[in-house]
């Protein structure tokens, strides 16, 4: 599952695009080679894209065939009932579906304003050459293991939590349902900041790097016409919002999946409660910790189902990032870094 | 910017795709075994698998992938032998297409670490005081069920934080068969099993998760394995016995408590030994198991699987106690013995008598 976290990882430079080079290359080399060449080449790279798709639907088709019994036996009732006893072999995945949905939207709550903001003071503000060093540092975080994450968050951030977070929360907003309980240290609330420094440098350095790439006569414009910085820097961000918007969906696709760090930090129980300080459970996190000691063959095919789940999540929420992103941008393509 | 997650998760997919490839291509010759399984008797299976190969010259190959696992790489015939810290029921002994015989190899223990500031101990608990935390029925450590147990001690008006394993180990699985052997109601309510629905409490994951909430958080009492509780030196409670003792976790007292289940175990190998009726047998107690095919296909390679658990039962079981396993019992390995004259391949019996 460690892959899952390997898998949104930034890109170094997200916005060079390599494909260029070797293709046009090697048309050159085919010409001196013949036609020969040309079609080997051509079919050698169709036969990879060809098996990435094979990959994909094997994926889906495993996970489809394995969940089938649990499918039969629970029908839709599993995406509704909070029931989750591998003794009685009766299985719902509601509270792994609220709390992956819960985690990972307190995380973009905390993760996109921050990024977006140390992401305009990195391209706008500072000078630039602090400004890419620091863009540097920041996407050091992004290569940190989850499980360093995870260890982080269990041994000193839930103590800071425990002792001083959340009982300040408990004492002045305990009135809210959102902070009723006891100071755990782990939950909800800790995994969603782990959450949120996870996804935080994709944000940032996506972000940083799509303002970068808007033109700069866009602020000379915008100052010309008498705005003050701030305004110019408004424009330019604007003019960067499919690209940031972008940035968000790369986050939240790591908040969805990440497996190993939360199920450190968010205490594992399959209670739905409407405390940020209560634990909880996400889809990822119940496949990591019950996967390999799961003897009923019920049990393991509601975890199937439990991925499939995720699978369609994850594909549903990408959707609805794209469609969001076709709408706020009014379906421009403009702009570099768009979607 | 969508498109480069998805190729990344291809990637991925594909690295993994390649790592399982170079995993399932292990060499087998009769000299070379190979097994997968249960985790938690990982560390004493490498040290005799080391041992015995530089002995013998035979190749043991073990994953420890978990018991699960194990239990589905058995079934689909991908490995020699397989590793479980829970026995197979006799609906999971019919899904297997043929016939398997469980080996115990060594017992392990499961204690309760706990965080109590200013208590000075030992912590006394009885069947009742620890399932009822665990329901979530006694939540404050002064509970009068408590106090009766530990007359004159000073025990907190604080609250009780029961912690359990996240993840479905073999561990959680003799925690809940002992409060299942000791309540109705817990038998009732939730089972037992390598994972449960908790009623009450927080779950960290692994050993190393309970114990690090228990560690950080006062108040709290977690179950983990009696080697790790030894190793961090945890504080860990007295538990009363069936007897009416209290008792203190150690090799020698989980040794006990299957020696008090020898009677049963010689009937049937898969009983479980906890709540045993010995005064000095710690009551939460439990066995790993090697499975083995009773009608071994290949016949060379069955015999060594043969000579290598006879090994075990003695050679090997000197080098238990150094990394915190219980020994077997005399008893006991008595009726691997005989297990291992029942084992044969293609109807003739592997090992002369």
């Amino acid at each position: 599952m460690s892959a899952s976290a390997a898998l949104a990882r930034p890109p170094a430079a997200p916005l060079r695009r390599p494909s260029a080079g070797p293709p046009r290359g090697s048309a050159a080399a085919a010409v001196r080679r013949g036609p020969v060449a040309d079609d080997l080449y051509r079919t050698l790279l169709g036969a990879c894209a060809l098996l990435v798709f094979v990959v994909v639907v094997l994926i889906v088709q495993q996970s489809v065939v394995g969940a089938l019994p649990s499918i039969r036996a629970f029908g839709w009732h599993f995406l509704v009932s909070s029931q989750w006893d591998p003794v009685a072999e009766r299985f719902g995945a509601l509270p792994y579906l609220y709390g992956t949905l819960v985690s990972s939207a307190l995380a973009m709550l905390l993760a996109v304003p921050l990024g977006l903001a140390t992401a305009v003071f990195l391209a706008e503000v500072a000078p630039r050459r602090v400004g890419s060093m620091v863009a540097f540092v920041v996407e050091l975080l992004a290569s940190i293991p989850s499980i360093v994450y995870g260890i982080w968050g269990l041994f000193v951030l839930a103590p800071f939590l425990r002792t001083l977070v959340e009982p300040w929360l408990i004492r002045h907003l305990g009135f809210l349902p959102l902070f009723e309980g006891f100071p755990f240290g782990i939950g909800m609330l800790n995994a969603g900041l782990v959450l949120a420094v996870m996804v935080l440098p994709t944000i940032v350095s996506i972000s940083r790097e799509v303002l970068l790439a808007t033109p700069g006569a866009l602020r000379q414009a915008a100052l010309a016409l008498g705005s003050t910085r701030a305004e110019a820097i408004a424009v330019a961000v604007d003019a960067a919002r499919p690209g940031i918007l972008g940035a968000a969906i790369l986050g939240l696709g790591r908040a969805l999946g990440e497996t190993m760090a939360v199920t450190m930090v968010i205490g594992n129980t399959n209670r739905i409660s409407a405390s940020l300080l209560a634990p909880g459970a996400t889809m990822a996190s119940v496949i990591a910790n019950e996967f390999t000691e799961a003897t009923g063959a019920l049990h393991l095919s509601a975890l199937f189902e439990v991925a499939l789940v995720l699978f369609a999540l994850t594909l549903v929420v990408n959707a609805a990032a794209r469609l969001l992103v076709h709408w706020a941008t009014g379906g421009r393509r403009d702009v570099a870094g768009a979607a | 910017m969508t498109m480069r997650n998805a190729s990344a998760r291809r990637f991925t997919t594909a690295l993994l795709l390649v790592a399982l490839a170079a995993a399932a291509a292990v060499p087998a010759t009769a000299q070379s075994l190979t097994g997968a399984g249960a985790t938690f008797p990982y560390p004493i299976y490498s040290k005799w698998f080391d041992a015995y190969h530089q002995k013998t010259g035979v190749q043991i190959n073990y994953q420890s992938i978990g018991s699960g696992a194990g239990i589905q790489q058995v079934k689909a015939g991908t490995v020699d032998f397989g590793g479980s810290d829970a026995a197979l029921t006799n609906e999971r002994l019919k899904e297997l297409p043929r016939p398997v015989v469980h080996f115990p190899t060594v017992a392990g223990a499961v204690v309760l670490a706990y965080n109590l500031p200013g208590f000075a101990g030992p912590l006394r608990l009885t069947p009742e005081t620890v399932t009822g935390i665990y329901l979530g029925r006694i939540t404050a450590w002064n509970d009068r069920r408590i106090a009766a147990a530990n007359p004159g001690a000073a025990l907190p008006a604080a609250p009780i934080l029961p912690v359990h394993r996240s993840d479905g180990s073999g561990t959680t699985n003799i925690f809940t068969s002992y409060l299942s052997a000791v309540s109705s109601e817990w038998k009732e309510l939730v089972g037992a099993n390598t994972s449960v629905s908790w009623p009450a409490g927080i779950g960290g994951k692994g050993n190393e998760g309970v114990a690090g909430l228990v560690r950080q958080t006062p108040g709290t009492i977690g179950y983990v394995e009696l080697a790790y509780a030894k190793q961090n030196k945890l504080p860990v409670a007295l538990l009363r016995n069936k007897t009416g003792t209290f008792v203190e976790p150690s090799l020698a007292s989980t040794t006990a408590a299957v020696e008090g289940s020898a009677a049963l175990l010689a009937k049937d190998v898969r009983t479980p030994i906890v709540n045993a009726a010995r005064p000095d047998a710690w009551p939460i107690a439990g066995l790993t198991f090697l499975l083995l095919y009773k009608d071994q296909k290949d016949a060379a390679k069955g015999r060594a699987l043969a000579e290598f658990i006879r090994w075990a039962m003695h050679d090997g079981q000197g080098m238990a106690e150094a990394l915190d396993y219980a020994r077997l019992p005399e008893a006991v390995i008595k009726v691997n013995e005989a297990a291992l004259g029942t084992l044969t391949s293609g109807g003739k019996p592997l090992l002369g008598r």
